[in-house]
């Protein structure tokens, strides 16, 4: 099966600077696929060089198995619903979702019927005559979105489609565009720099560094099973303690850290002598555990109340760690300054080169 | 009185000075053109009379030299317009290092006196159509267009860059990545976001070519505009029919003047009523969401 | 050297500059220090072409080469039709040392008439720049930071409705007032204050009156634009530390409002040195500006290479003015454009 997109050895350079590095990757189609990383990793780049705005410098960019080098942004088979919109002021709301059509040649009777279309696929059904000044950032936004599926792309391209919106607005947004790809079936990419967004809408993430794709997995992989320190500490909070190790079996790694010898899984094959980090999420770093693999004693601190959860910050050894309290050990947090012992199992930390 | 009051007096009566100094000359020429007196003057003021704008309205010369101004200033808003943009994006999109020269010879008209423009025109074409061997385009009306378009286009093309400079680049891509071509990203979305600047060149240009005296003189060479004719009367020794020329010419502007307001005030009106939509469509977001 | 090959290397020069900047950018390319799509491609082909041939008929058939052959024909004798391109036609100085000397060979007399009339333009030109300044300077004050905006757009109206009436006849309504028989006489004689009219236009009067009213909409507005950019705050802080009022506007108003000043004071100087509509409606018989004597050069001595000499003194003074305010005031030429 052709994949919508794939990414063969990309490489973008501008002058003297990296933007991306040797990306691999392959796209289904019909998948919901996110790039995440922190601003400057390349996702943005990426993202423009499957839309034909830049000329990758090696490597190729490969859509429905045809290969993009020469075809400009104008005739690919893309779409690419801007950070800022980019929405035509002197247009009324029809005019901008049906001026891809327009300037396909569609006739006006055709065009009208699929702008009205698309107009009710993102519920802005009787908006259509308003210009783009009337409406509000929400509004704006599906308009973008059903002037991008007018053109009926092989593959819709998303720029931090959400970060000018406001908190609950972005949520409900979120929603509604899982929704809309799951009715129209096309496959999404979408950028961000906010994992909370790319874990609840994606089939698979792939998460960028500095010009490098670090991992690409589903939300569950990415989050559970960090194949990299970077990738462990942008995706969620996590807990990292520096070491060497010392043992290895079974997969599985012991390390000598300042607070003892820890063993965790070692999914990297690390060897005895190299230096690593051992990586545990907070949630899984239970206080007070009646039996535990590794166990080790801090010292309580700050404590955050949420609500439904309780952020507990210790110390140990001079490391800070972020420890999940639950509901029911929320009602009595440990004072400050208090010993606390800690545990977890060896199968729930990650023994990964250091970062 | 005091201090305040004495700085506010002296401020009004300056500026009362300054705007009589402004409209007086206009105002004292405006009254001679209804007195009979058969030299312009208000004093003595021998009667009301409306002849001179019937003398006016009969006058062969001033009337060809009104349809000359008019030809001609349609021409070169038909000429500085698509120049003026034309340099406007360039400016935009020219070699960096070669920006600043291009920059010092497309403004150099504006601070170049009118004569010279209107001389070296001449100078220019005259040497080029005998060399070409045709002396077809050797004509007042052609030279006059085109020296004036040297400076009108220079204000155009300023007209157009501050404008362009507030246009988002985005659009034209967003144009791209729906399919369309150069060309009609061009049409479709320049354009119709430049239409404000470009008709104000429109009615700059319009109004400097039509009342430009300096670089017509000398590129009009036999012709006649209807400036080179008042000139020409001005000196030989004039009726009112120029002062009641001036009358009608102001009496053109204030009526622009006004209409202007009200497109202006019209326009004001429905940006705040987009403005306003916009706003209860924000309420309604947030109120669903 | 022979004039006729003079019209090559005018046509050559500009060709040169392009070419130049070409190869620099070619360079800059292929070092990769430029970025993004060629010029065709940005653009395409058709909108491409339109800005091409726009730009290169403006700036080289409408602009420069016009320019360079005026320039060329100042150094060229003046001769009849049938001996140009012919033994006499080379480049020479005469016409300027006519313009010294009144006379194409001997440098015996000065040419008195042409130089007092030169140098009366250059002062009264700088003196009217000055009036002019002096006179807008305040309004252009009151309307950017004292007034309400709905006055400001009034007063904007009123003094751009003037204008609008062209130069011809603003001129001429100064002669109305001032003429011998005009309002100003008139008013004079019946206040009995004088005994008989006084001839203000011989006396120059006219000619300066009316050509400090000429060019005022051209100073105010830079100034206006200028003004108004400055954060009225300044201002006020500035009272709060007790300055009092001159020194507020020598210490921040007019620093920061330089380059608007530059740009009137150009505009009006080159305006004013290169009228000619006053001078001809408004000069007495004995007064003498510079520009009409450019005009009479061409269309009553009908020589036209002296003409372009001339022209060519007016022009470069007009140069050596907006470099001395430019050097003055420490400024680009960018930033007296608006």
């Amino acid at each position: 099966m052709t994949e919508a997109v794939e990414l063969a050895n990309l490489t973008v350079r501008f002058g003297d600077f990296t933007a991306v590095e040797n990306a691999n990757l392959r796209i289904q189609a019909g998948e919901f696929f996110s790039f995440l990383g922190p601003s400057g990793c390349g996702k943005t780049t990426i993202l423009r060089t499957i839309s034909g705005f830049i000329e990758p410098t090696e490597g190729a960019v490969r859509i429905g198995g045809q290969d993009m080098r020469g075809i400009g942004a104008n005739q690919r088979p893309t779409a690419l619903i801007f950070q800022s919109l980019a929405l035509f002021p002197m247009m009324s709301v029809a005019d901008n979702v049906g001026y891809g059509l327009r300037v396909r040649g569609v006739g006006k009777a055709a065009r009208d019927r699929k702008v009205d279309e698309l107009l009710n696929v993102v519920a802005l059904g009787d908006q259509g005559g308003k210009m783009v000044d009337e409406l509000s950032g929400g509004q704006r936004q599906r308009v973008a979105i059903a002037r991008a599926l007018a053109v009926e792309p092989q593959v819709l391209l998303l720029d931090e489609p959400l970060s000018a919106l406001d908190l609950k607005l972005r949520q409900h947004m979120r929603n509604e565009l899982r929704a809309i790809q799951r009715r129209v079936g096309i496959t999404f990419i979408y950028i961000t720099h906010d994992q909370g967004e790319a874990l609840t809408m994606s089939d698979r993430i792939a998460v960028m560094n500095r010009g490098r794709i670090e991992q690409v997995g589903d939300g569950r992989t990415v989050y559970d099973a960090p194949d990299t320190g970077f990738v462990a500490s942008f995706v969620g909070e996590i807990n990292a303690i520096p070491g060497r190790v010392s043992a290895t079996a079974d997969g599985y790694a012991a390390l000598e850290t300042p607070l003892g010898v820890l063993r965790g899984r070692n999914p990297k094959g690390l060897a005895v002598g190299a230096t690593a980090q051992l990586y545990v999420r907070p949630e899984m770093l239970l206080p007070n555990p009646t039996a535990a693999e590794n166990s080790l004693s801090a010292v309580a601190e700050e404590h955050a109340y949420e609500g439904n959860l309780t952020h507990l910050a210790c110390r140990a050894a001079g490391l800070r760690l972020t420890v999940l309290l639950g509901a029911r050990e929320s009602r009595d947090p440990p004072a400050h300054g208090a010993p606390i012992a800690l545990g977890f199992a060896a199968a729930d930390a990650r023994v990964l080169p250091g970062d | 009185m005091t201090a305040a009051t004495a700085k506010r007096a002296l401020l009004g009566l300056y500026i009362g000075l300054f705007f009589l100094y402004l409209f007086g000359p206009l105002l004292v020429m405006g009254i001679s053109a209804f007195n009979t007196s058969s030299y312009p003057t208000v004093i003595p003021f021998e009667g009301f009379t409306w002849d001179w704008f019937i003398a006016l309205a009969r006058d062969k010369d001033m009337i060809y030299g009104l349809q000359n101004s008019l030809i001609i200033g349609v021409c070169v808003v038909a000429l500085a317009v698509p120049v003026g943009l034309a340099g406007a994006i360039m400016m935009q999109q020219i070699y960096p290092r070669a920006r600043g020269f291009y920059y010092l010879v497309v403004v150099s008209p504006v601070l170049t006196p009118g004569v010279i423009i209107g001389i070296s025109t001449v100078i220019f074409w005259r040497d080029l159509t005998t060399t070409l061997g045709s002396r077809l385009l050797y004509n007042g009306d052609f030279l006059t267009v085109l020296g004036q378009s040297s400076f009108i286009s220079a204000y155009c093309m300023l007209i157009c860059i501050a404008r362009l400079q507030r246009f988002d680049r985005a659009l034209e891509e967003a144009g791209l990545d729906l399919g369309a071509t150069r060309t009609q990203i061009f049409f479709h979305i320049l354009l119709p976001f430049m239409r404000p600047a470009l008709l104000s060149s429109a009615v700059l240009a319009f109004l400097s070519s039509f009342e430009n005296y300096n670089t017509t003189t000398f590129a009009i060479l036999a012709d006649k505009t209807l400036t080179t004719v008042l000139a020409g009367r001005v000196r030989q020794g004039s009726t009112p029919a120029i002062s009641a020329l001036a009358v009608v010419i102001i009496a053109v502007t204030v009526c622009g003047a006004l209409l202007y307001e009200v497109l202006k005030r019209r326009d004001d009106a429905r940006k705040a009523r987009l403005l306003r939509v916009a706003s209860t469509a924000e309420a309604q977001d947030l109120a669903i969401a | 050297m022979r004039s006729s090959d003079g019209h090559i290397f005018v046509l050559l020069l500009p060709l040169l500059v392009i070419v130049g900047f070409a190869l620099m950018a070619l360079v800059d390319r292929r070092r990769g220090h430029l970025a993004g799509p060629g010029f065709f491609a940005r653009n395409g082909v058709g909108i491409g072409l339109y800005l091409l041939l726009a730009v290169s008929f403006w700036t080289l058939l409408v602009i420069v080469l016009p320019q360079l052959f005026m320039v060329e024909m100042a150094f060229r004798p003046k001769l009849p039709p049938a001996a140009t391109g012919g033994p006499r036609d080379v480049y020479t100085l005469e016409n300027f040392r006519y313009f010294l000397y009144g006379s194409t060979t001997s440098t015996a007399a000065w040419n008195v008439t042409h130089l007092t009339a030169f140098w009366k333009t250059i002062v009264a030109s700088i003196l009217v720049t000055a009036g002019n300044f002096l006179l807008c300077y305040p309004l252009a004050f009151y309307m950017a930071q004292m007034a309400k905006a709905a006055r400001v757009r009034l007063l904007l109206l009123l003094l751009i409705a003037p204008y609008w009436v062209n130069e011809v006849l603003r001129a001429f309504a100064f002669r109305v007032i001032l003429g011998t028989s005009g309002v100003l006489n008139k008013l004079l004689l019946g206040a009995g204050l004088i005994d008989a009219p006084v001839d203000f236009l011989g006396l120059d009067v006219g000619l300066y009156a009316g050509l400090s009213y000429a060019y005022l909409l051209l100073m105010i507005f830079p100034l206006y634009n200028a003004i108004e950019s400055l954060d009225g705050r300044l201002i006020e802080a500035a009272r709060d530390l007790g300055a009092p009022w001159w020194r507020i506007h020598k210490d921040i108003v007019i620093p920061f409002a330089k380059p608007g000043i530059a740009s009137g004071c150009t505009l009006v100087f080159m305006l004013t040195s290169g009228a000619l509509a006053a001078p001809l409606v408004l000069g007495g018989p004995r007064s003498l500006w510079f520009t009409p004597i450019v005009y009479d050069r061409f269309y009553q001595a009908f020589n036209w290479p002296q003409g372009s000499a001339y022209a060519f003194i007016l022009l470069l003074t007009c140069v050596a003015f907006v470099l001395a305010v430019l050097r003055l005031g420490k400024l680009s030429l960018g930033e007296i454009t608006r």
